[in-house]
C-alpha cells in the first residue's frame, strides 16, 4: 500500500495534537462531573471551562451549549425536541419545514415524525447550485404559518460543501416568529459561524470535523428556545440531555474548536487555494468533469474551503473510489451509503443531477492536507477515470 | 494474479478467498449487493444477501487483511435474474435462478467489471474443479464432494468465462471446509448453509410469484381433456408436481396424479398418472459449452436438476440447440430447467429445456 493520501476530511478529520493530548490527559483522571467531592468538582470544572471556551468559539453564551454524543444526537434533539415542545404549546403546529439536502440525521428524524407522530414535512428544494433560497423557505412557511413547528436548513452541505444563506432564512422565519435550526457540523471551524449573529434558535456542531475526538458534539440552543428532552435520566445538560458528562470529549472539542476558529482566516485561504488547484487540475485531466454546486475560483464563501465535489461523466463513483483507494487515495463518493452500497444521494437528486449519468467524487481537504496530497490525487485521477469508464462500459 | 474473491458472507466463499491468498494471488474481497432493499438481519438460513451477511464477509476480509468492497449489482440482478425468473414462470417454465446468476451476474457482470478494473479473474466458493490442460485450455469438473457438487449450476459457463474463474474448494469436502474455516478463526465457520432461492428468503415461491403475477384462475384437466379441478394460476405448477393440486375427483383406482403439462397461453394445467410422466427425449436451446461443442452424436451423462441424478444419454448439438436422448426414462423434466451434460466428471455444457417428450414409447419404462 502506498502512503495514504487522505482526502476525506468531511467524513472525519485527524485529531489535532493539542486535542489529542487534552483528551488523553483527561482520560487519565477519575471523577464524574456530577459528583460532589473534589475529584467530581475538578471534572466538572473541566466540562464548564470547555463549555465556556466552546461558547466563545461559537459566539454563544455558555448556557446555550448543550453537550451531546455528536451531531446526530444534536440534530435529533433539535428537530424532534423542538417539534414536540412547540406542538405541546399549540397543537396546530404539526409542520416541519426541512431542506431536501439535509444530513440523514435531520432527514430521517423528520420522516420518523411524519410516519409516527402526525407531523407533516414540507421539503424545500435547492436550486441547481445547491442553494436553498430564503424565498422558497418563506413560501413554504407562508402557505400556513400557524402550522409550522420548526424550520431546519443546514449551514453547509456535507456532500457539495455549498454554504446556505442561513442569516436570510432566519430573517424570513422571524417574520412569522418561527424557530430555525441549522446543522453546522460541516461549517463550524471552516467558515465564520457566529450563533448570536445568526439569529438561530438551534445549531448543531460536532468535534471530529474540526480536529476534536469522535463521540462529542453539542446542540447550541438559544436561551428560552422551546425544547423537549428525548432521552430521560439525570438531566445533566439543561434538563434536555441526560447522560454522564464527557469531560475528556468536551475538553478535546473545546481545544480543537478554539484552534480552528483562531486560525480560520489563514487556514481557509490555504485550503481554498489547494481546493481550487485540485478542481482545476481535475478539469484539466478531463474537460467533461464538473464541479457540483456553487463554485468560483477563490470563493470560500459559497462553498466550504476544503470541499471539491466532482461529477465524472460515464462512470460510477463506486469504481472511481475503488481505483483511487487501490492507489492509496482515500475519498468518498459523497453518496448515501447503506452496507457499502452506494445509491445516488438525495442531495444530487434534489439538485436535479440525473441518476446514473456520472460518478460523484467528494474530495475534502483539511488541516493536514498539503500540495503533495493534491499532486498525488491528480496523478492517480487519469488512470482511475479510464478504468472506471471501462467498467461502466461493460455494466 | 489479481483476483476478485466473491464473498457472500458464508463459510465457503470465506475459505475460497483465504485459499486464493495462500496461493499467492493478490486478492480483493467483493460482496455483491443483489437486493434492492436488503434486510438488516438474516431471518432464516435461506437468504444470503442481508446487511448482516455483508458484515460477515467484511469481517473475514479484515481477518485476511485484504481490501473489501460491496459492489452494487442489484439492478442487473433484478433485470437478468429476478425478472427472468418471473417471466419464465409466467411462460409455464421452471427456471433455475442460480444458473442464471452465474451466467449473467457472477461470471458476466461481476467478471466484466473486475476485468475492466484491472483484475485477472474471479474466485467463488462453488464446489467444482477446474482442470488446466497442457495446452492451457481449461475443463470444468465435478467436485470431489459429490453431495455438495455445484458443477450443475456452473454448467452455463463458456470457455472464456472458465478461463477467468477459480473454484478453490472443489478438491475438498464440505466438512473439511468447515473445519478449515474454524482453524482459520473465521466467525462464519458454523454459519448454516444457504438454501433455496436467495431472493425468496421465506421459501414460499408460489406466494412470491402470486404477489407479482396476481391470481389467474383456470382449469386443471386430465389427459382426456376432462376438467378435474381448478387452479389460481398456471405459474404455480411445475411438471412432475404432485402436491397441492387440490383436485375434486380422484382417479378410479386411487393412483396419484402429477402435473404433466403447463400451458400458460390457455392457462390450463394438465395432470396424469405417473406413467404419463416419463420422458426419454429432451430438446434444449440456449446451449452453452464449457469447451469445444460436441462433434456428432456423443455419449454423455445428463442431469436436469441441481441435486438430481446423472443418467446415461446421447447428445447431438446443432448450433444453439441440443437434442438429448436418454437411455432410460426420466420423470419430472420441466421446460425451463437446464440440462447439464457430462463426460464422466467433466462438464461438457448445458442447455435450457425447451421440450421433453417420449420418443420411444414402445420401450419398457425404466425411469
Amino acid at each position: 500500500m502506498p502512503d495514504l493520501v487522505y482526502l476525506d476530511h468531511a467524513a472525519t478529520t485527524p485529531l489535532t495534537p493539542a486535542a489529542r493530548s487534552a483528551v488523553s490527559e483527561e482520560l487519565g483522571r477519575v471523577g464524574n462531573p456530577s459528583s460532589l467531592h473534589g475529584r467530581g468538582r475538578a471534572a466538572r470544572s473541566v466540562v464548564e471551562e470547555s463549555r465556556e471556551a466552546l461558547a466563545t468559539a461559537l459566539g454563544a453564551h455558555p448556557s446555550e451549549v448543550v453537550f451531546t454524543s455528536g451531531g446526530t444526537e444534536a440534530d435529533n434533539l433539535a428537530v424532534e425536541g423542538s417539534f414536540r415542545a412547540r406542538r405541546a404549546a399549540d397543537p396546530r403546529r404539526v409542520r416541519l419545514i426541512v431542506s431536501a439536502i439535509e444530513h440523514h440525521a435531520v432527514l430521517e428524524t423528520a420522516e420518523h415524525l411524519e410516519a409516527h407522530d402526525g407531523a407533516e414535512v414540507t421539503w424545500v428544494s435547492p436550486d441547481a447550485d445547491g442553494v436553498i433560497s430564503p424565498y422558497a423557505v418563506r413560501s413554504a412557511i407562508a402557505s400556513d404559518p400557524a402550522s409550522v413547528g420548526v424550520v431546519s436548513v443546514m449551514w453547509a452541505n456535507n456532500e457539495t460543501g455549498v454554504v446556505q444563506p442561513v442569516r436570510a432564512i432566519v430573517d424570513v422565519a422571524a417574520e412569522f416568529g418561527i424557530p430555525v435550526h441549522s446543522d453546522a457540523v460541516q461549517a463550524f471551524g471552516h467558515v465564520p459561524v457566529d450563533f448570536g449573529v445568526s439569529g438561530l434558535d438551534f445549531m448543531t456542531v460536532t468535534a471530529h470535523k474540526l480536529g476534536g475526538p469522535i463521540g462529542v458534539g453539542a446542540l447550541v440552543a438559544r436561551r428560552g428556545a422551546e425544547l423537549a428532552p428525548l432521552s430521560h435520566g439525570g438531566g445533566q445538560e439543561r434538563d434536555v440531555r441526560s447522560g454522564t458528562l464527557n469531560a475528556a470529549g468536551a475538553r478535546g472539542f473545546a481545544v480543537a474548536a478554539t484552534d480552528a476558529v483562531a486560525t480560520l482566516t489563514e487556514e481557509s485561504a490555504r485550503l481554498t487555494a489547494l481546493r481550487d488547484r485540485l478542481i482545476r487540475g481535475a478539469m484539466a485531466v478531463d474537460p467533461t468533469i464538473t464541479v457540483t454546486g456553487a463554485w468560483e475560483g477563490a470563493d470560500g464563501i459559497h462553498r466550504l474551503p476544503g470541499n471539491a465535489h466532482l461529477l465524472v461523466p460515464d462512470c460510477d463513483g463506486e469504481a472511481l473510489l475503488y481505483l483511487l483507494d487501490a492507489a492509496g487515495i482515500a475519498c468518498s463518493t459523497g453518496a448515501a451509503c447503506r452496507a457499502g452500497v452506494t445509491r445516488q444521494s438525495h442531495v444530487l437528486t434534489a439538485m436535479g443531477v440525473p441518476d446514473g449519468a456520472a460518478g460523484a467524487l467528494r474530495l475534502t481537504l483539511g488541516h493536514t492536507s498539503t500540495d503533495t496530497d493534491v499532486d498525488a490525487f491528480l496523478a492517480a485521477l487519469p488512470g482511475a477515470v479510464a478504468g472506471a469508464r471501462r467498467a461502466f462500459a461493460v455494466t | 494474479m489479481r483476483v476478485v474473491a466473491a464473498m457472500s458472507g458464508g463459510v465457503d466463499s470465506a475459505v475460497a478467498a483465504a485459499r486464493m491468498l495462500d496461493a499467492g494471488h493478490e486478492v480483493v474481497g467483493v460482496h455483491l449487493a443483489l437486493s434492492q432493499n436488503a434486510s438488516r438481519l438474516r431471518e432464516s438460513a435461506r437468504g444470503c444477501c442481508t446487511i448482516e451477511d455483508a458484515g460477515d464477509a467484511r469481517r473475514v476480509a479484515d481477518r485476511l487483511g485484504i481490501p473489501f468492497y460491496v459492489w452494487d449489482l442489484a439492478d442487473r440482478f433484478r433485470r437478468d435474474v429476478v425478472e427472468d425468473f418471473v417471466a419464465e414462470y409466467a411462460a409455464g417454465r421452471t427456471p433455475n435462478p442460480c444458473l442464471r446468476c452465474n451466467e449473467k451476474i457472477k461470471f458476466a457482470a461481476l467478471l466484466d467489471r473486475a476485468v475492466a478494473l484491472g483484475f485477472d479473474a474471479v474466485a467463488t466458493g462453488h464446489y467444482a474443479q477446474v482442470v488446466e490442460n497442457a495446452d492451457g485450455t481449461r475443463e470444468l469438473h465435478r467436485a470431489v464432494d459429490t453431495a455438495k457438487d455445484q458443477s450443475y449450476v456452473l454448467g452455463v459457463l463458456t470457455a472464456d468465462q472458465l478461463a477467468r474463474a477459480f473454484f478453490p474448494l472443489g478438491d475438498t469436502t464440505k466438512p473439511a471446509i468447515r473445519a478449515e474455516a474454524a482453524s482459520r478463526g473465521f466467525a462464519v465457520a458454523k454459519k448454516p448453509d444457504s438454501h433455496d432461492i436467495c431472493f425468496i428468503p421465506d421459501g414460499d415461491t408460489q406466494g412470491w410469484l402470486e404477489r407479482r403475477l396476481g391470481q389467474q384462475p383456470g382449469e386443471i384437466v386430465d389427459a382426456g381433456g376432462e376438467v378435474v379441478g381448478r387452479h389460481t394460476g398456471a405459474y404455480r405448477f411445475t411438471v412432475g408436481q404432485r402436491r397441492g393440486l387440490g383436485l375434486d375427483r380422484s382417479t378410479l383406482d386411487g393412483s396419484p396424479r402429477f402435473v404433466t403439462q403447463v400451458d400458460p397461453v390457455r392457462n390450463v394445467v394438465t395432470v396424469g398418472t405417473v406413467d404419463l410422466l416419463g420422458v426419454d427425449a429432451i430438446e434444449g436451446d440456449h446451449a452453452l459449452w464449457c469447451g469445444p461443442p460436441p462433434d456428432g452424436v456423443v455419449e454423455v451423462g445428463a442431469q436436469v436438476r441441481a441435486h438430481g441424478e446423472e443418467v446415461p444419454a446421447t447428445a447431438w448439438a446443432d448450433g444453439d440447440t441440443v437434442q438429448v436422448r436418454l437411455d432410460g426414462r426420466l420423470r419430472g423434466v420441466a421446460p425451463g430447467q437446464s440440462v447439464v451434460l457430462y463426460d464422466r466428471t467433466r462438464v461438457v455444457g448445458s442447455a435450457t429445456i425447451a421440450r421433453a417428450f417420449l420418443d420411444r414409447p414402445a420401450d419398457r419404462a425404466t425411469g
